[in-house]
């Protein structure tokens, strides 16, 4: 498990931010190495891992009382889905004022919040975390198909937002 | 368990990876603490290098429970672990800081006898019975098999004393190096021949 440590930091941070992902991070594995013993038949342990931390994001949004915020596109969002970030949650058009200039980091998780729950899960569970499209499909409960297509559309927008804030920083 | 699984990040997501790997430490040293606190650690292990090549050391709560050397594989080592003790395995090197404290001493000719609690569930009946009269081979010393057989309840198990010392679970702390031919030449030994001479020529030289 030891090796997944990365894509579920990464997993947490996009689905509850940088302040509160630390604490989900370790919630995930401690509750894994508790079901450990017991789940001889799992067959990818990084998808495996990254649906605990799914999980625990949502009880994570649960237990702080946070509605999913509404995306700014409009699209629909799915009921029972993690929120976005709370402690660090950024509107669209705002990324810029919440990162100071160089900090690349956290400019890239501040526009990764301004998009659409489906199209970020999609980009971190892909992009971030490593995981093939149909495993991604297995998590969002959607088709092969249509996890390719919200990666792509996030990679879209994140790079129309990035190009943005850097022309803004500079 | 295994190393740090690489995931390619797409160019202009790349700034994620900034100070990753400071904060998954940091991360992982509490998350052991947590774990073990939770009583979900059943199992630390750590590689230290000695000079009979990398050791891997494993332990639980009742104490020190395999060192293996490098030709045995050290991933297969913590599989069969996993498999026979517990999955809940974990690389915690604290738990294990007392033994590779001792054994250091011992390579640097400044410790002749283990002072660790040992957790001997590897090996059970006659195999337990032979490794526990392993120790009363002295340091610099060397004993027969069919020496170490006659201190047992069976005397004339020579070849169960073999099969003993080459499934010890703790080489090195449970001295079957010590444990010869009857003629006189070295035998076989777990970590490789050359470790068992490079083993006795250390002990003769410091005893």
């Amino acid at each position: 498990m030891a090796g997944h440590g990365a894509a579920v930091l990464r997993v947490c941070r996009a689905l509850v931010g940088v302040q509160e992902a630390d604490d989900v991070w370790q919630e995930t594995f401690l509750a894994a190495l508790r079901v450990y013993p017991s789940s001889g038949n799992v067959r990818n342990w990084e998808a495996w891992l990254v649906a605990i931390a799914r999980n625990k994001a949502m009880d994570h949004h649960r237990a702080a009382g946070r509605l999913p915020i509404p995306v700014a596109d409009g699209a629909p969002e799915t009921s029972g889905s993690p929120a976005a970030p709370g402690g660090d949650a950024v509107a669209h058009g705002s990324v810029e004022r919440s990162v100071e200039a160089g900090q690349d980091a956290a400019l890239v998780w501040a526009a990764l919040s301004t998009l659409p729950l489906k199209q970020r899960e999609a980009v971190v569970y892909h992009h971030l975390a490593g995981l093939a499209y149909a495993e991604v499909a297995g998590l969002l409960g959607n088709s092969e198909a249509a996890a390719r297509r919200a990666a792509a559309d996030g990679m879209k927008a994140l790079r129309a937002l990035l190009v943005q804030d850097r022309e803004d920083c500079s | 368990m295994e190393t740090q699984a690489v995931v390619p990040v797409p160019a202009e997501l790349a700034a994620v990876k900034e100070g990753e790997a400071g904060d998954l430490d940091r991360l992982g040293g509490r998350f052991r603490a947590a774990a073990a606190a939770d009583g979900l650690l059943d199992i630390a292990y750590r590689v230290m290098d000695s000079p009979v090549g990398p050791l891997l050391l494993a332990g639980t709560e009742r104490g020190l429970l395999r060192v293996a050397f490098d030709r045995e594989g050290h991933d297969s080592v913590l599989e069969s672990l996993a498999a026979t003790i517990s999955p809940r395995i974990l690389l915690a090197p604290a738990r294990l800081d007392a033994a590779a404290r001792e054994l250091g001493e011992y390579f640097a000719l400044r410790r002749q006898a283990f002072d660790l609690p040992l957790d001997f569930r590897l090996a059970t009946g006659f195999r337990r019975e032979v490794l526990a009269h392993l120790p009363e081979i002295g340091y610099g010393h060397t004993a027969s098999y069919a020496a170490v057989a006659a201190l047992t309840s069976s005397p004339r198990a020579v070849r169960a004393v073999g099969t003993a010392c080459a499934r010890n679970p703790l080489p090195l702390v449970v001295p079957c190096h010590r444990v010869i031919r009857s003629d006189g030449s070295w035998g076989a030994y777990l970590g490789g021949a050359d470790a068992k001479a490079l083993l006795l020529d250390l002990e003769a030289g410091a005893a």
